[in-house]
Formats: C-alpha cells, structure tokens, sequence
C-alpha cells in the first residue's frame, strides 16, 4: 500500500515544501490567538493559520466556495495539493476516508449563536445546519474534484485522523478497494478552545511535549489528505511514490474519559498492533512521531508506553513530536503527522522539538532537539485522543 | 457487498415507542404514528413537536456505573439498546461501532451557552462529554473491552455503513464480535433544524443496537449483504444513489419485507419510491410511526427486519436507506439456513 499524493496545510504554511522546511529546523508557528476572544481564558496563544486569499482551483461553483467554513477551505486546500501531485483522475466509486473531531464547527458555532439569539429571521440557518454536518466536507471534497465516492468520516477525537489512515489503509490491504482518498482536519474554533482551557489542558507558556516542566498543549488547525493505493495500481500508472504504509494497530483505553492509564496499556497495544501489522519489530523502527501533546498526563503515559514497547531499543530511538511546532490539530494530527513521516524518510532527516530544555528523566528514548539529517527506513506514528481511542501508524521509505 | 457467516445474535432498542425491543415492534405493529409532543422553543411561543423516549418507571442499574452518572441521554441510549443486544452474554473483544449525525447536542449547546457567558467558568465536566465518541467511550468502559471502537458520524446511511465495517473486523478476525449502534438525542436545537427544512418533519430520538458475531447458534438472523455508500452528490443525485444501492443488494422477491426510510415528508421520499417502485411485497416504515432520527432510525430499520426474519414472519427482510444528506445505502437480512 503506497502514498501518491500528499497535501498539507498548518501553521507553518501551506503545501508539502514550506511545510517540510519548516518541520526540518522545528520552526514554532504560536502566536496570539486572533480568530475570537481569548482574554477570559487562561491560554492566549495557538498556531494558526493565514489561510490563503483564494482557494485553489476546483469544480466547485462559486457559491459553494462561499459556503466552505474555514474547516471546509482547510481540507479543499489540502486535497487539492494531494489531487494534484497523484495525478488521479475522477472515479465514480473513490473512497473518502475522513478524521476530524468537530468538522465545521465554526460553522456550528454561527448556527447556535443565531439559534441562541432567539431570532426572527432564519436566514443563512439551513446553510449552516447543511454546513455544520461532519460529512458534508467529504462531499464538497467529491463535487470540488468531481467524483462520487463513499464517504466515511470517522470521529474518534484526537486519534480520528490516524484513524481514517488505518481505515483507509485497511480498505486497500483488503482489496475493498485499489484507492482511497483519506485524511484529517480541524480548525481552531472557540468551543473547542474553551473546552480544552477548562480542562487546564492548554498551556498559558508555550508547547512543550517531553519536557519535564511542560505545562499543558497549545492548539494549533491544519489538514492533510493523502492518496493511498495499492501497489500495482500505483505501478500500473506509472505513479511517483511517496512512501508506504505497512502497519495499522488501534486500541481502547478503557480508564478515563479524558485521562490515559498511566500504564499505557492500550498505547502500548495500538504500537505493537502496528508493529506486528507491518512485519517489523522496535529494533527495525528508525523513529517515533509521538503524539505527544505536552500535557503532564498524557506525555507521561505515552513515554511509558514507547519504554515499554521498545524495550533496550528505546536507549537508541529517536522521538519527537510535532505538536512543538503547530500545536494539537486534534482530528487533523494523525494524518499531518502521517505526511510529516513521509517528508522524513523522503528527505532523510528528523523533526526536531527545539523549545526542549529539560527532558522528563521519564523518557528512556532520545528525543530530537536539533535538526538532524539521518538514514531512516521505517517511522511509527502514534495518535491517542480522548475517549482512550489509540491508534499507531508504520510508515516506511519508498525505494 | 456480500457478507460472509456474520450473524446477527442479538438486539437492542430504545424509542419513542418504549425502551426495549418488543416496545419498538409493538409500536410498528400498530402502523399509526406514536403521538407527537410539544417541545418549548426557547424565544418562541410556538412549540417545536417531538417524539421523545418515554421515560422508566426506576433508574436502570447501569447508570450506577462510574462513567454513566453524568453521561449524555445519547450515552444512556446507547449503554441500554447494546445491553439488550448482548443479553446474558459478557463478550471479551467486543468491537464497538456507534454511528450518529447531530451528536451529543444538549451537553454541546450547555457548554456553548457558558462559553458565550464567560468562558473562563465554563464547566470542565461538561466538555468531555461533548466529544461524538464519548458514548462508545463509555460502553467500552462499561463492558471493560479494549478492542477497536469507531464513532461514525453522517446521515442515516451511516448506520449501515458500521454493519458493513464490523463485517469486515469480524472477517478479519480484528475482534471476536461486534456491536454496532446507531442513536440520537432530544434537544430543542435538533427539531429547530429539522423545521428549516420541513414543517411536518417530527423529531424522535433513542438508540438501537445489533450485536454481530461469526456464530449462528442461537442467531436470529445471517447478515446476507450490505451495499457500498452511494454518496449524494452534484455527480450524482438521490435518486441515481437510491437505484445503485437497490440493484447492488441479491435479487428481491415478494414475499420479502422491505424496511424502507420513507418519511412522513412527502417530498423527501420521493427517491426511494422511484427506486423501489416495482416492490409488491410487504413494506414497513418505522420512520412513520417513530419520526426521524437519523442513525437511530437506521438502526430500528434494521431490528425490524431481524426481527421479522427471526420470528419467522418472512424469509428474508431489506433495508433500505436513502439518507437525509450524504448517501443512499441498503442492507439484506436473511433466515438461518
């Protein structure tokens, strides 16, 4: 199962090239929050995005470009940049495989404010209520690329996006399908916000996933879709690979609604799932994208985890986690977190977290600091979001 | 596609007409619409009308669970119809599939409202429960599985899309059964936008639950097919979908009962008759009786049909479900062979 198209879109710009040398010197994309107002909230800052003026060119009429919210242009800009680097042509029967956690609930937010404000008008409301649906942004990703595939939109909080990847994945391995188009996205909206800052999840410093004085994670927005297909149609069609996925592991954490086991059980099950999915053992992982969101809870849990799963490896194995440089997509992650395996073992280097000062004496494993060039073959990815949804992802270099 | 040795071993209901399953049949036994409610509209002296859930005479003991006490009704909907599916039965790697379109509305308006009033107060206890997946969160939490779940989220067609996936894990062996469950929940903001888009339209809500396992003994039904999605799109419209589902499912004969998603809307149906309109046998429409709730109409659909294939009364029984907005999917039940 191989990658052939990839487009992504976060706060530290918008496509594969701006993106990857932003990850590559683990550029920090925070800044105030402008979208809506946090001066009641404790944290002040997320990574967010100056989305670009005009969307990118597509079959969607005018009219339904005004209506995408800014979840909507997120994935359209995405998918636009992996429709075009696969090179894929419309299919009435392509799969869309989709994991967000609240689709366009700045759109949402519009309806209730409208419907809270007890209004005599209703105008705009049935645009909003068709907008707000979660699998109305697969449609619009059919009618903007002209095709009319199935659309699965999966919504398992924070590991929806590595979620919709595995599915996708599985869909191919399978043989339910030779393509499937799949991805994530989220956008930052004031729910959302709110709700992870009652929580005092967010940080009211900045992103610091790993070290021991981290304080909480910061929000960022993005989306990423990617082309995924069986190997000999890939071939077939003389398609430049990406990478490859090879392993798909999912767990449930059964502890808390929004708290991990300290264990780790079932991040440590979703890895080995991966894992042994994808044939490989820790020894043959070259990297670990953690989810790692710089909660005091959850990286604890999953640096337990990664000790427990890689074993005498962990002396050696290189983490870092992305959420330093663009924040918590929340649906979004897994699958930008995907892309960003794939620019790694494209481009031979690894992510680093340069905010890093103090390492928590919890980790076994090297976390990446500095920008560093490196030979690697095979990456894991791991999602975890609440609800205890888990998921890992195996990626490995196409050559 | 075609399903392969997955049987349907158990099910669950609630709904308007009650909660459990033999409330739900003797409520579509009677072919009359359940009563409709008001339901104050906050800001309007005109109510909205609803189908509510009827209320237990006591406080089920699965609310004493840990996870449960605060839960949403969604939550508390999806926890019952899936311990009616599984009976006496305490499954290990239980895989769990919930599938919903409006989500956990009355916790998200809550949260919403102290937001706009001050976010700084508003409630930590209420955003958790917000999340779509929190309700399969808390069913696996309560029958202590660890196996995969997913949290699907579209229209009505989704429900059946779920059937399809645990036919897949089943097959696959990524878990040893599965259940699948399709619910809604009440909140004046889901009949308010229902009203935007048809005046008749009645909201219901509840949750319905099929337990799938590899095991035909004691099954009440084999799960013979499920249809891909067909999405509704500017390539494609309803009644195109409506067609392509109906002609992937086996051959059809009269004395079937077909499950069909009609609506007391007029208008909305139009599609799915067009599609079906050569049916002469026998036709059950529980959105009629029940009124629409999206993935937990789904669900009843498909608990008609086993249980009219269970007890005998035909040989076979399809679903048909022409979605309020994303897809057109159908299903086949049949009888143990």
């Amino acid at each position: 199962m191989v990658v052939t198209g990839a487009g992504i879109i976060t706060a530290l710009g918008c496509g594969w090239k701006s993106n990857a040398e932003g990850f590559r010197a683990g550029r920090v994309a925070f800044r105030s929050v402008t979208l809506f107002d946090v001066s009641r909230q404790r944290a002040k800052s997320a990574a967010e995005i100056d989305l670009p003026g005009d969307l990118p060119p597509t079959l969607l009429t005018a009219h339904m470009a005004r209506r995408l919210d800014r979840a909507g242009r997120l994935l359209v800009t995405a998918a636009h940049e992996c429709w075009n680097q696969a090179g894929w042509q419309p299919d009435d029967q392509l799969p869309i495989v989709l994991g967000t956690t609240s689709g366009a609930m700045s759109c949402g937010e519009n309806y209730l404010l409208h419907a809270l404000s007890i209004p005599k008008s209703q105008k705009q409301q049935p645009t909003r209520v068709v907008q707000y649906q979660l699998h109305r942004q697969g449609l619009d990703l059919c009618n903007a690329f002209g095709f009319a595939g199935p659309v699965t939109v999966i919504s398992n909080a924070c590991a929806s996006g590595g979620n919709a990847l595995g599915h996708a994945f599985q869909m191919i391995r399978r043989g339910a399908s030779t393509k499937v188009f799949a991805g994530g996205y989220d956008a930052l909206c004031q729910l959302t916000f709110a709700g992870f800052d009652s929580l005092q999840a967010l940080s009211p410093t900045t992103c610091r996933p790993f070290d021991a004085g981290r304080d909480g994670l910061l929000l960022g927005e993005g989306a990423a879709m990617l082309a995924l297909e069986s190997l000999e149609a890939a071939k077939k069609r003389g398609a430049e690979i990406l990478g490859e996925i090879i392993g798909y592991g999912a767990a449930t954490d059964i502890h808390h609604l929004t708290q991990p086991h300290p264990n780790g059980d079932a991040a440590l099950a979703a890895m080995s799932a991966a894992c042994a999915n994808a044939g490989v053992t820790p020894e043959q992982v070259d990297y670990v994208n953690a989810h790692g969101t710089a909660t005091p809870q959850n990286d604890a849990t999953e640096a337990a985890a990664i000790n427990r799963w890689a074993g005498p490896r962990a002396a050696t194995l290189p983490v870092s986690s992305t959420k330093a440089s663009i924040g918590h997509l929340l649906g979004g992650a897994g699958a930008v977190e995907a892309v960003v395996c794939l620019m790694a073992l494209r481009g031979q280097w690894l992510p680093p977290e340069i905010n890093l000062e103090r390492p928590d004496p919890a980790c076994q494993f090297k976390i990446v600091r500095k920008p560093v060039d490196v030979k690697i073959n095979i990456a894991l990815s791991n999602s975890f979001g609440f609800g205890g949804a888990n998921a890992s992802l195996a990626f490995r270099r196409w050559s | 596609m075609v399903v392969s040795q997955v049987f349907v071993n158990g099910l669950g209901a609630v709904s308007p007409a009650g909660w459990g399953v033999t409330a739900l049949r003797e409520g579509l036994e009677k072919c009359e619409p359940i009563a409709a409610r008001d339901l104050p509209r906050p800001g309007w002296e005109k109510p909205l009308r609803f189908r509510p859930v009827p209320p237990l005479s006591g406080r089920p003991a699965f609310l004493a669970h840990a996870r449960l006490r605060r839960s949403s009704a969604m939550a508390q909907h999806t926890v019952a119809a899936a311990l009616e599916a599984l009976g006496e039965r305490t499954p290990a790697r239980v895989g769990i599939i919930v599938a919903m379109l409006a989500g956990i509305v009355t916790y998200t308006r809550r949260f919403y409202e102290e937001v706009l009033r001050d976010p700084a107060t508003a409630s930590p206890l209420i955003f958790p429960e917000t999340v779509f997946n929190a309700p399969a969160s808390h069913l696996a939490a309560y029958l202590g599985s660890t196996a995969p779940s997913y949290t699907l989220v579209g229209d009505d067609g989704m429900f059946l899309q779920g059937l399809g996936l645990a036919a897949q894990w089943l097959a696959e062996g990524e878990v040893e059964s599965c259940l699948v469950i399709g619910g809604e929940e009440l909140d004046w903001l889901v009949p308010d936008a229902l009203r935007l888009f048809s005046r008749e339209a009645v909201y219901g809500s509840g949750a319905g639950a099929l337990y799938l396992t590899r095991n035909s003994e004691g099954a009440l039904a084999e799960l013979a097919a499920v249809t891909d999605s067909f999405s509704i799109t500017r390539a494609r419209n309803r009644l195109e979908a409506a067609l392509k589902a109906r002609s992937q499912l086996p051959p059809q004969s009269p004395d079937e009962l077909l499950c069909d998603s009609a609506r007391n809307v007029t208008r909305r149906n139009a599609a799915e008759n067009a599609a079906w309109q050569d049916w002469t046998g026998a036709r059950l429409s529980p959105k009629v009786v029940l009124g629409e709730a999206f993935a937990a109409s789904a669900a009843w659909q498909c608990i008609a049909a086993c249980d009219a294939v269970a007890r005998d009364a035909f040989e076979a029984a399809n679903v048909s479900v022409v979605g309020a907005s994303q897809q057109a999917i159908a299903a086949r039940f049949r009888k143990l062979t």
